[in-house]
Formats: C-alpha cells, sequence, structure tokens
C-alpha cells in the first residue's frame, strides 16, 4: 500500500515492474528531448519575432526539405527502438515459466475469488510466496473484469465463458493493491482487495492455516462422480464416452477432421458446450453442465483432469 | 487588430458603436422571423443554429464534469452514490463526445467557413444541411430525455456484455440519441466532401484549398466512412437487449470483443474526427498570426490525409489488455506509433512557420500556443500508451483519462476557442475586448493543466478510471485536479460575457480586422446573405503573406 500523503511513483514489487519503471523513464526523457524544441523555439520567436519588433527576417532564397524530412525520420527511428524494448517486454508476460504456481480466479460483480491448488479459497485477498512465478488462470462470471495489480505493473481483461491468463514473479514481500480495472458497474469502484506477497515459509504457513483437507484436484475427484461425469468417463462406463486420465495437454482429433489440444479452454468448453468440438468417434451424447457448475467447479474438474497421470496409451 | 484600435472612430458605424452598413446588409438582417432562422438554408445561419446548440450541450455534459470532480474531493465519494457516479460519467461521456467534440468545429466553423474560404455561395446541398441540423436536434432530445428519465450507467463505451444484459438503465434509448445524431455526422460529412470537389471558385486549385478546408476535407471522409459502423453496432445492442439475439453476449453464443473491435474501428477514428478540424484551425490561426506562409504546405496538408487513412488502422490500442493476441497487439503498437508521423509534421512545420514571422500576441494566436502545448504533451503520452509494455500497466487509469483530454480538451475545445475568437468579428461583424480575450487563454491553459497534469501521476500511481471510491492517499492529486477544474470552468464562462456584451456595445468590424489573407476576409464582416456579389477568382497561394529574402535589402 502506499505510505505517503503526497505519493508520486508506485511501489514495485517485481523484477517485471522495475523494467517498466525504467522503460517509461527512458521513453519519457526522449519524448521531452523531442518536444523540448517545439516549446523552447515557439516562445522564443513569439518574443524575439514580435510584430512591430525590428529582427532580421530575411529568409534564405532555397527552402531545405530534407530538414522537413529529417524532422519526422530521425524521431520516428529512435521511437522504434523503444517499440522494440516494449515489445520484449510484452512478449514474456505471454510466455510463464512452466513450472508457475497455478491459481484460479472467479470475477464476479463486485468480488474476486481465488483458488489455490491446494484447495484453499479466499475472496478479495491473493496470498502469493515470493521467488515462485505465479499464474493466475482466470474467468468470469458475468461482465467483462479486469484484475489490476498496479505493485507488478501488471493488468488483465477477465472475461465471461473464456480463460484468460497473468503471471509474475513478485520478490517483495508486503500487502498491495488488487482491483478491478474494466468497468463493471455500479460497485465498480469497490470491487477490489489486497494482494499478499509474502516469504515462502510465510506463505507454507498461511496454506496449512488455510487448508480444507482436500487439494483443488481432490475436491475435483469428489465433485467428478457427485454431479455424474464417472457415469460415463470412467474405465467400468457401459457409455461409449472418451476417457479423460492423462488428457490434459494431449492432442485430440475431433469429428470434424480438426485437431485441438486439450487446455483448459477446451475441457471448459466440452463441458459448458459439449456439441461445439466432439472428439472423433464418439457419439453425440453428452447434455451442457451450463447450469449446473459454477466457475468455480469447473475450475475444480480441470485441476482433477489435469492432476489424472498420463499413462502412455491414448484409450487406456 | 491592435493597430486598428486607434482608428476606431474612423470606422463605419463607430459613432455610438451602431450598426454598420455591412450589418445592416448581412447574412444576420437577411429575414427576422423565426421562420427565416429554422427553415433557412444559409450555411451560415445553420452554423449559427449549430453553434448554440452545441454550446448548449457543452455546458450540460460541462454540469456533469463537474458533479464527477466535486464527488472525486473526498475519496469516500460523499456527493454521489455509486450509481449516481456512474451515470455522471457516462452523461459526461456520451454528451461531450457526440454532441459536443464530434460537431463542434465542424458543424459550427466548418459550416461557416468552408463555402467562404472556396469561394462559393453556399455548400452543395443547403436543404442536407439543415436537415442534418434537425436530426442532430433529434438526437439531443433523445439524451435529454435519458438525462432526465434517469440516466444510463455504461459508460460512453458501452461495452457488452454489461450494457446488453446487465445494465438497468436507458440503454437503448442512449443508443438510439447515438444512432440518430451519427446520420447528422454522415451527411455533414458527405456535404463537405461534395462541396470541397464541386463548389471551388475559379483558381482556387487543390494547391490553393487554406489548411482548414483540408482538414475538414480528411474529416469528412473518416465521418462517411466510419460512423455508419457504429450505427450499426449499437444497433445490434439494441437488438441483443429487446431480442435476445446472441451477438455481444457470451451467455447466448456471442462474443464480447467482436463489440469492441466494431466500437473502436469507429471511435479510434472519431478521435482524429475531433482532432483534425482543430489542427486545420491552428494552421489558419498560426499563419495569420505569423503574418507568413505555412512552412511545407503540402507537408501539412498530406499529413491531414495520413492521419485520417492511419485512424483506420490502430483501433486495436485500446485492446491491448482486453484478450486479443499477442501478435495483434504488437502490430497495432506499431502502428499507433506511425501516428506520430504525420502530428510531428504538423507541429514541427508550425514552428518553423513562426520562425522569422512578424508574430502578434492577439487572443487568437495565444489559444494557438495553448493548443500546441497540450497537444504535443496529450500525443506524447499517447506514445506512452501505445507501448504495450507500459499500456499493461497504465490501462484504464487516470493516466488515460489524462492523455486523451490534453487532445480533446486541451486540444479540440482550445481550437474551438481560437476559432472563435479569430472569426468572431467575420460571423457577428462585431469586435470584441483583446484584453479579456487573453485572458481567457492564459487561465484555460492554467486551469486545464492543474486539473489533468496530476491525472498523469495518479494513474502511473494506479488508479483505475471510472472510480469514485479510491485510495485515500491519493486524495491530494485528486483536489489539486479538482480545483485546476474550477478555474478551468471559470474560464470557460468568461467569454461569454464579453463576446455577448461585444454585440451590443462594441465597434462594428471591418472586413478584414487582422489584415490577414484568405477569401472569408475579402467579404464584409458579417457576410452579405450571398456570401460573393461576384465569384471571386483565386490567382495566388494560399498565406500568400510577403517574405523578406537574402538579398532582398542587403544594400
Amino acid at each position: 500500500m502506499m505510505t505517503s500523503f503526497f505519493p508520486l511513483w508506485p511501489v514495485a514489487a517485481s523484477e517485471h515492474a522495475h523494467s517498466v519503471d525504467l522503460l517509461v523513464i527512458a521513453f519519457s526523457v526522449l519524448i521531452v528531448a523531442l518536444s523540448a524544441p517545439v516549446f523552447i523555439l515557439m516562445a522564443w520567436f513569439a518574443v524575439k519575432y514580435r510584430r512591430g519588433k525590428p529582427a532580421d527576417r530575411r529568409h534564405p532564397v532555397h527552402r531545405k526539405t530534407w530538414a522537413e524530412v529529417s524532422w519526422s525520420a530521425i524521431p520516428f527511428f529512435l521511437i522504434l527502438g523503444f517499440f522494440v524494448w516494449s515489445s520484449v517486454l510484452f512478449y514474456q508476460l505471454y510466455h510463464p515459466p512452466p513450472d508457475a504456481l497455478e491459481i484460479n480466479v472467479v470475477a464476479k460483480r463486485w468480488m474476486w475469488k481465488f483458488q489455490h491448488p491446494g484447495g484453499q479459497a479466499e475472496i478479495n485477498e491473493l496470498h502469493v510466496p515470493t521467488g515462485k512465478p505465479v499464474k493466475l488462470l482466470m474467468t468470469s462470471q458475468d461482465v467483462i473484469h479486469s484484475l489490476y495489480l498496479p505493485a507488478l505493473r501488471l493488468k488483465q481483461d477477465v472475461l465471461p465463458d473464456r480463460t484468460t491468463t497473468e503471471w509474475f514473479n513478485a520478490d517483495k514481500p508486503g500487502t498491495y493493491i488488487l482491483t478491478c480495472a474494466e468497468f463493471c458497474g455500479t460497485d465498480h469502484s469497490q470491487m477490489g482487495g489486497r494482494l499478499i506477497v509474502q516469504t515462502p515459509q510465510d506463505y507454507a504457513r498461511w496454506l496449512d492455516k488455510s487448508g480444507v483437507g482436500m487439494s483443488l484436484a481432490e475436491q475435483g475427484e469428489a465433485l467428478f462422480v457427485k454431479v455424474g461425469c464417472s457415469g460415463c468417463h470412467s474405465p467400468a462406463a457401459t457409455v461409449h464416452a472418451p476417457q479423460l486420465q492423462g488428457l490434459y495437454g494431449r492432442q485430440v482429433p475431433l469429428d470434424n477432421g480438426r485437431t485441438v489440444t486439450a487446455d483448459d479452454s477446451y475441457i471448459r468448453d466440452s463441458i459448458l458446450e459439449p456439441q461445439k468440438d466432439v472428439a472423433a468417434g464418439y457419439p453425440r451424447i453428452m447434455p451442457t453442465f451450463k447450469n449446473v457448475l459454477s466457475e468455480a467447479d469447473i475450475s475444480k474438474l480441470i485441476a482433477f483432469i489435469k492432476s489424472t497421470p498420463s499413462t502412455g496409451s491414448a484409450h487406456p | 487588430m491592435t493597430s486598428e484600435r486607434a482608428d476606431y472612430a474612423d470606422l463605419p458605424g463607430a459613432a455610438g458603436y451602431g450598426e454598420s452598413e455591412a450589418i445592416q446588409k448581412s447574412y444576420l438582417r437577411a429575414g427576422h422571423t423565426l421562420r427565416s432562422w429554422f427553415l433557412t438554408t444559409d450555411h451560415k445561419r445553420i452554423a449559427i443554429l449549430y453553434l448554440i446548440s452545441v454550446t448548449f450541450f457543452f455546458f450540460v455534459g460541462g454540469a456533469a464534469a463537474a458533479l464527477i470532480r466535486a464527488d472525486l474531493l473526498t475519496p469516500q465519494g460523499d456527493l454521489l452514490s455509486n450509481e449516481g457516479y456512474n451515470r455522471a460519467f457516462t452523461l459526461h461521456g456520451v454528451i461531450m463526445v457526440w454532441f459536443f467534440l464530434i460537431p463542434s468545429i465542424p458543424t459550427t466553423f466548418g459550416n461557416f467557413l468552408i463555402p467562404l474560404m472556396i469561394g462559393a455561395r453556399d455548400l452543395a446541398f443547403p436543404r442536407l444541411n439543415l436537415l442534418s441540423w434537425y436530426i442532430y436536434v433529434l438526437g439531443g432530445l433523445c439524451t435529454i430525455y435519458v438525462l432526465i428519465s434517469g440516466g444510463v450507467d455504461t459508460g460512453w463505451t458501452f461495452y457488452t456484455p454489461l450494457s446488453s444484459m446487465f445494465s438497468n438503465g436507458h440503454v437503448v434509448m442512449a443508443a438510439t440519441a447515438v444512432f440518430i445524431v451519427g446520420f447528422s455526422s454522415i451527411l455533414t460529412g458527405l456535404n463537405f466532401i461534395v462541396t470541397v470537389h464541386k463548389l471551388r471558385c475559379p483558381g482556387m486549385s487543390w494547391g490553393r484549398l487554406p489548411l482548414f478546408v483540408w482538414s475538414h476535407y480528411a474529416t469528412s471522409v473518416i465521418l462517411v466512412l466510419a460512423t455508419p459502423v457504429l450505427s450499426i453496432t449499437l444497433a445490434l445492442i439494441a437488438a441483443e437487449r429487446v431480442f435476445q439475439l446472441g451477438i455481444f453476449d457470451p451467455a447466448l453464443g456471442g462474443d464480447p470483443l467482436l463489440y469492441q473491435h466494431l466500437f473502436w474501428f469507429y471511435s479510434h477514428p472519431a478521435v482524429y474526427i475531433m482532432v483534425l478540424p482543430a489542427l486545420g484551425v491552428i494552421s489558419e490561426l498560426i499563419t495569420a498570426a505569423a503574418r507568413k506562409p505555412i512552412f511545407g504546405y503540402w507537408f501539412v496538408a498530406g499529413s491531414s490525409i495520413a492521419i485520417a487513412l492511419l485512424a483506420f488502422l490502430v483501433w486495436g490500442h485500446h485492446m491491448f489488455v482486453a484478450g486479443q493476441s499477442m501478435y495483434a497487439s504488437e502490430i497495432f503498437s506499431f502502428l499507433s506509433l506511425a501516428v506520430a508521423v504525420p502530428s510531428g509534421i504538423k507541429v514541427y512545420n508550425w514552428t518553423a512557420t513562426l520562425y522569422k514571422g512578424h508574430i502578434s500576441l492577439d487572443p487568437p494566436f495565444l489559444f494557438a500556443m495553448g493548443f500546441v502545448g497540450l497537444f504535443v504533451v496529450g500525443g506524447l503520452t499517447g506514445l506512452i500508451l501505445a507501448m504495450v509494455a507500459i499500456d499493461v500497466h497504465v490501462h484504464d487509469t487516470y493516466f488515460v483519462v489524462a492523455h486523451f483530454h490534453y487532445i480533446m480538451v486541451g486540444g479540440t475545445v482550445s481550437a474551438f476557442f481560437g476559432a472563435l475568437h479569430y472569426w468572431w468579428p467575420k460571423i457577428t461583424g462585431r469586435l470584441y475586448n483583446l484584453v479579456w480575450g487573453r485572458v481567457t487563454a492564459v487561465l484555460i491553459f492554467v486551469g486545464f493543466n492543474l486539473t489533468f497534469f496530476p491525472q498523469f501521476i495518479l494513474g502511473y500511481l494506479g488508479m483505475p478510471r471510472r472510480y469514485h471510491v479510491y485510495d485515500p492517499h491519493l486524495q491530494v492529486l485528486n483536489d489539486m485536479s479538482s480545483s485546476g477544474a474550477a478555474i478551468l470552468a471559470v474560464a470557460y464562462l468568461i467569454p461569454f460575457v464579453y463576446l455577448f456584451y461585444s454585440l451590443r456595445y462594441s465597434p462594428a468590424a471591418p472586413a478584414n480586422p487582422w489584415d490577414v489573407t484568405g477569401l472569408e476576409w475579402t467579404v464584409p464582416s458579417p457576410p452579405p446573405k450571398h456570401n460573393f456579389d461576384e465569384i471571386p477568382v483565386v490567382t495566388t497561394k494560399p498565406y500568400n503573406y510577403p517574405v523578406e529574402q537574402k538579398g532582398d535589402g542587403d544594400a
């Protein structure tokens, strides 16, 4: 949180945040250098060549076209250098390390719900450890929201019916602002909470204290049986349905000839809109679970499917 | 104008500041009935009708801004409820964008001046011009209905599925208002394009068009090409809300990002609809103040066209964090940076125009200087926002709010006031008090910066836009902003007093009070109903001021 009465610069709690700050400062220096001549010359000319004041106003006979071209081209090439710099930082935001800690986020008007892999759930507060990449898998239950973490210089819109991600590696323990940046209706300006960055030891202690006995995947497994998925999708079932063991990350051939990767959004779509992409060789008989499962339930099921080990063969 | 002051006694009608012959024969006196105003096809009278209507909406939108800034004085948002605040900023945005900024300069000064500047007796379609005004008024009445029946709470951007399925305000009526006023824009744009192509007087080649006309031509192209996209998008929102058609709401099988693509495909070019006419005004004011030909005529004229074309290729920079593909974001980032080139050309060329000029410090020039300062800050912070990695942090924060107010209010509104002070003698036939004009120009500049500069800092500190409950540590910066807004409000009201005063008590204006070039200054002030007794023939370049050259008087 900001502590000063008159803050001028936000705290930075990750290496990425420092990189963005450096880029902003360097780029600001460039644009001040590009615009200062305009301000200085305009003011100077207004004084020096004021109407009625004697001054040398004789122009050279030939105009210099190269001057006109150069004062557009040179700044543009300088700016392009910064474009590359910024694009590299942006590229990193789309490429989280594979070992990142995955936390599920569900946004709804006007609260944030976070679910840790160990099953711990929290509302409007997000506990994360330092020194470990954290990847947020986010979806919304109603309108578009945006999870904004100013101390990490990060923001990503959270959409209904879709999973978006944002990842970071916080390095400074503390309590920071967590807020919604996309206008979402009446209480938009109060849809926020706290990002609590802890040392790994404190984080482990918090996980212990908040534990519910079952990890997210275990809760998903219980749900898998409870809502009836296992009736078809288990080896003992008589219905001809795909086995989900080790499905996550595999290539799935579809009955329309395409092939998709079984990622979060494919599994999610298959639960909510089973007729959209049907695996090749299976009848179109699965019902939708749209009004049966909440977004939080779906993330538990996905966690369960992810946790099942791959057996090496496509059809065990 | 200063040089003329000593000669007031010699001016026609100066005795007791009565009416000059020009005023008696002018378009203002060609008919006194209501019918002669409300059914007029004279582009000058229609411009006056527009001037009154857009000014009305400027003050309605301004009142909403005053409420917003008053509410933000305290971090708890004591003045308004959450719902009330959302309705206030939505109406502020809707009214200012569609009922003031977009029509502001084109429908008033463009309407009044384009025929005069190109040596025509009217626009190509005078009755269509009147129809545009009636359509504008109809859209305006729908907006007023929304205002008094409780408002709308979606933000001016009407993002789905909030607007289509969740909001409980008058979304359909507000969308209808914007839909209707869009046709007014389309018809005005069409009228301008045909007029510039077909009604230029003999000798007025494309290379002799005033830059004001060039920039309005570029604006008209955008109006005609982009506005229909907005109209159909708003119609789709209404269809989804009323008939549950699944277009944008995923619960009905739609795609919310599709809405954002369609909306910004119009709304980014709309920013250039607002700013291009302003750039044209400033080119006129600077050459007139410097009494020098514009530096690099073709570069300045061509940059208007380049801006209009690039305007259609940068909409995705509003969606860097919305969930579009990384590669799309990189491309939109690059194209957005490219807009800096034509914009930079204009600013550097204006500076070069002042070099070795004969610069007068009258109000129009001071407004132009204010414009350049604010436009440059707005443009360069736009480059910061176009840098994708930085935008991820400052997107949807007060940094963005500050940036676009520098362009739209600091830029366009300053240019609007500059145009008002430059062409006021031509439009009304009256001079006005130059000292008050200078005071206003300076006050607007100071008030504006105090209002909006702190918002850049607020944004980088992480204050999201559309927040009325905010972190208490940000109160000092917010209070600075609100106090600047109070100065700005006063500065916008002062011209009302001295300009209205001038209508009755100031000396009559000569045909060319600033002693400048341009066909509009060759006719009496105010112009007669048919503009030109005889259609003029143009034989010289625009801004044909004498330039001292090396060798000219060396002996």
